[in-house]
């Protein structure tokens, strides 16, 4: 094997290597813990959470974990007919992954809500939108926590 | 003792979504630390948060320990007569506060 082909396989090798490492990091970041998977079962019941029509607005990197703003915004008319129930927030690493729910109704006007969260850890975040035909929606947020909450004094 | 504050315009054209936000002032001890001496510091949280329009509720919302210190809301509601916004807390402890706003709609 001459010292050309030998490169051009290494550079390959290497090339699929970092392919199958890429899927390898990507695949966690969807796997959500137990625990949360159960508080959001205890929601939502047996109906079925789709991805989408729901905008879960974090910052990706907070220097704080005691306070982080987080903005929830499900599409919706909010019309009698067809209206946003509530809005829950759930996270995989905080110590119990209820963070918040928002009940509304055809008088909000606009499904649109805005608080302050506390996070223990890196971790990815879930919003979920309950309609008022009984669909669920989802959106996830992955923020990276600097200081975390819980540990430190506030 | 609790110091709330709220925000609400002070008038609006009818049908109008109108922001309002809420904030105030409470440590939400979230039941998960410890004191220097190693014992748990006992949880004391607000547990509801209730807004509601001449007596009807337009907004609600139902706290755990993860929401960060001083509870801050904006939400948003349909101006629909004149009148007054409501605004409870309740958590524990006993805890409970109330804040109120009137609103003029034309």
């Amino acid at each position: 094997m001459d010292r050309e082909t030998s490169r051009r396989k290494f550079l390959q090798t290497a090339a699929a290597g970092l392919g199958l490492g890429a899927v390898i990091t990507v695949a966690p970041a969807h796997a959500t813990p137990a625990a949360m998977e159960d508080a959001i079962r205890r929601v939502v019941g047996s109906a079925r959470v789709s991805k989408g029509r729901v905008k879960l607005e974090l910052p990706p990197l907070s220097e704080n974990g005691n306070t982080v703003p987080l903005t929830v915004s499900v599409e919706s008319p909010m019309t009698p007919a067809d209206h946003v129930r509530a809005i829950h927030v759930f996270t995989e690493l905080n110590p119990q992954p209820d963070v918040v729910s928002f009940r509304l109704g055809p008088r909000a006007g606009l499904a649109r809500v805005a608080t302050r969260i506390r996070l223990a850890n890196t971790q990815t975040v879930t919003a979920i939108g309950e309609l008022s035909d009984g669909s669920f929606w989802s959106a996830t947020a992955a923020v990276v926590v600097t200081l975390a909450a819980c540990l430190e004094d506030a | 003792m609790a110091n709330a504050l709220v925000n609400v315009p002070a008038r609006a054209r009818r049908g109008e979504v109108i922001e309002i936000k809420t904030l105030i002032s409470h440590p939400m001890e979230t039941g998960y630390r410890r004191s220097q001496l190693g014992t748990p510091i006992p949880r004391d949280i607000i547990r509801l948060f209730v807004c509601t329009y001449n007596g009807t509720e337009v907004f609600r919302a139902e706290l755990h320990p993860a929401i960060a210190a001083n509870p801050f809301f904006v939400f948003s509601t349909v101006a629909t007569e004149s009148g007054t916004l409501a605004f409870q807390w309740t958590g524990d402890n006993g805890f409970s506060a109330t804040e109120s706003a009137t609103i003029t709609v034309d």
